[in-house]
């Protein structure tokens, strides 16, 4: 890991009030980097604060969120220190969003060229004509073809939606996408051509991206590192190889086994969870229960009343994370669990 | 520029095809445009000043005179011809109406918009400034503020304060109705987007919010205009509207005090009663449909919709 991130979130703590006065703690400590280039997954369960997360860093939560504690640097500004008016001059030029749902995420009485000129004017970044090209070469790189440019978003198809907002995100070139699960709600088919697209662009501007996704074989194939996030807490932290192939956290075993996964090879790998579960000829495992609900978050590690591993002091302590790297690697992999900790112990 | 031209010319005549269709709504625009028409042109359409008397041969003002060759509607009591200040009177009428039910439309809009987008404390504020104005009965409170306006001896024409007092006070149901909408609009996700491009509050509500709100407040306009003149009618029947303008709340005023029904003078007080119901029915009418027709959720692309089912339904069948 080379260079000043890009993005570093620390210690981010969100809360969003609910009626009669209770809090819900959406995110409690979140913490990752993101470097130049990079692309870096969130995983979990629906609930767990992936959007959350994103909405906090462009400091975009609805009026009943609000950031109770820790920092967001962008290029090493701290985020939470400027004042909205700064704050704006930040949004799109320097990370924008891929909405989830770009149908719900498009004005429907806005035509889609002047949708995506929209950004770039109210940023000032060049007169209305050099504008008007920029967004026929946009449209161009997302593939949409020219006589549909002045159509409305209800004329489009779900892919084409999705790619004009993947369009409209690159409107001011910004240096961060955020990806909130791009590919939601589109078919198979158009899912990898969305995804391809996506890839396709960070190779040839070079930007980072962050990538919200339930789905772990897209993690698989485009993250560099892996967020997976439980409860709106990390859960488990690294490069998505060190995550994918040695998961650390029960959690993350669990979901990687009850994910099925026709792109990795079918050669029996010892240590891999998954495998071993189907070579048992089992059916993919469930985690049974839910997630937690935030206002009624359970004592100790979130997880625990899920886990097939609890231990007593699961249910009391809250595990903190460590880093479970091998020590010359250079790369930093973390989990939160007692398991692990323990392990560390009797190693010494 | 040229490109916008184009393609409100386009809209405009697609509206036209949907709007020609439908009965009540050419009936109500008929109405209302005959008045509109009339109001416009009254100086060609009236064989009379409306303040002139009519003389018989002997010089004598022809008082009550049933309608005539001479006088179309008959007179009033004073000899001047019905028909003249009916026409002349729909120029007060819908003036009035028109003006109030804008200043109306502005106001509820405003409202409406600041308290459904900005909400909170703005919300409440606005909110409970548009409950206390809900809550007073309007025509009392109308006549006490009209009739204490005049008594302040302001040099104002009595006609703007009858507008600012109608247009004042008509905005609250037209403010709760856009409020909702916006209420609901702002939530919506493409909202949220113009905030991540760093969009104001000031660029949103004009790129995002109004326009989606305009269909709306177009019809409401048309429908607040026919309360405006229904409320105008009432007043000058009360004897708060300009003495000297011959309105038709006016001329039913003058009606009653004149005796015309005592009379059996039908020409004097049948009129303008018919006049205010042409326009007001018009404008109800041409409301109504333009709600129906322009409301967001019954639109383009449902029709389309539909019209695409057809087209399969059809190539099915062949």
């Amino acid at each position: 890991m080379t260079g000043q991130p890009l993005l570093s979130v620390r210690q981010l703590t969100t809360e969003f009030q609910l009626a009669d006065k209770q809090v819900a703690r959406a995110l409690e400590d979140v913490s990752f980097d993101v470097l130049p280039g990079q692309t870096i997954g969130l995983v979990g369960e629906s609930g767990c604060g992936k959007t959350t997360t994103l909405m906090s860093i462009m400091r975009l939560l609805p009026a009943s969120g609000r950031i109770v504690a820790g920092h967001v640097y962008f290029k090493g500004t701290d985020l939470f220190a400027l004042s909205e008016r700064e704050m704006r001059l930040h949004r799109w030029k320097d990370m924008s969003i891929v909405f989830q749902g770009a149908m719900n995420a498009l004005n429907p009485v806005m035509k889609i060229d002047d949708q995506i000129r929209e950004a770039i004017l109210l940023h000032n970044l060049m007169p209305r004509e050099a504008a008007e090209k920029r967004v026929g070469e946009l449209l161009e790189t997302v593939g949409i073809p020219h006589a549909r440019r002045d159509q409305y978003p209800h004329q489009y198809s779900g892919g084409m939606r999705q790619r004009g907002m993947i369009a409209m995100a690159l409107a001011c070139s910004p240096d961060l996408l955020f990806a909130d699960e791009p590919t939601t709600a589109l078919d198979v088919m158009i899912q990898a051509q969305v995804l391809e697209l996506l890839k396709q662009i960070q190779k040839n501007l070079g930007l980072a991206i962050v990538l919200v996704t339930h789905d772990l074989g897209v993690i698989a194939e485009m993250c560099d590192a892996v967020v997976v996030m439980y409860g709106g807490k990390v859960a488990e932290y690294g490069p998505a190889e060190l995550v994918y192939n040695q998961p650390q956290h029960p959690y993350t075993q669990r979901l990687l086994e009850s994910f099925p996964d026709l792109s990795r090879s079918i050669e029996p790998s010892a240590g891999s969870p998954r495998r071993d579960a189907l070579s048992e000829g089992q059916d993919l495992a469930t985690i049974p229960g839910t997630p937690p609900r935030l206002n009624a978050l359970p004592p100790g590690c979130r997880f625990s009343p899920r886990c097939h591993k609890s231990m007593e002091i699961c249910t009391r302590v809250g595990p903190d994370l460590v880093d479970m790297a091998a020590p010359d690697s250079g790369a930093r992999h973390l989990a939160a669990c007692h398991l692990l900790t323990g392990m560390e112990i009797t190693d010494l | 520029m040229n490109e916008n031209w184009t393609l409100f010319k386009r809209n405009l005549r697609d509206f036209w095809q949907t709007f020609r269709r439908n009965k009540l709504g050419l009936l109500g625009g008929f109405l209302v445009l005959t008045a509109i028409l009339a109001a416009t042109f009254a100086p060609l359409l009236s064989p009379y000043k409306p303040t002139e008397v009519i003389r018989d041969a002997n010089g004598r003002g022809l008082t009550f005179a049933p309608p005539s060759i001479h006088a179309p509607l008959g007179t009033d009591d004073a000899g001047r011809d019905i028909w003249s200040q009916l026409i002349y009177g729909a120029r007060i009428s819908l003036s009035v109406g028109f003006l109030a039910g804008f200043i109306a439309m502005f106001v509820g809009s405003l409202f409406g918009i600041l308290a459904g987008y900005f909400g909170g404390r703005v919300d409440n504020l606005l909110m409970r400034v548009t409950d206390v104005l809900l809550v007073i009965p309007d025509l009392p409170l109308m006549l006490v503020l009209v009739a204490t306006l005049r008594q302040m001896d302001l040099h104002i024409s009595p006609l703007v304060v009858l507008i600012a007092v109608i247009g004042l006070l008509y905005w609250t149901s037209t403010a709760r109705l856009i409020r909702s909408q916006v209420l609901t609009i702002k939530e919506r996700q493409f909202v949220a987007r113009s905030r991540a491009i760093g969009a104001g509050h000031g660029h949103i509500i004009r790129r995002h919010i109004l326009p989606q709100i305009m269909p709306l407040i177009v019809a409401n306009t048309v429908l607040i205009i026919s309360t405006a003149i229904l409320v105008e009618s009432g007043l000058a029947f009360l004897g708060l509207g300009d003495p000297t303008q011959p309105s038709w709340g006016a001329m039913l005023n003058f009606a009653f005090d004149r005796s015309a029904v005592t009379n059996g003078a039908w020409w004097f007080y049948l009129p303008p009663g018919f006049a205010i119901v042409w326009v007001t029915l018009g404008c109800v009418l041409l409301g109504n449909v333009l709600e129906e027709m322009l409301n967001p959720r019954l639109t383009a692309h449902h029709l389309e919709g539909n019209q695409n089912m057809i087209a399969i339904k059809k190539q099915g069948d062949e």
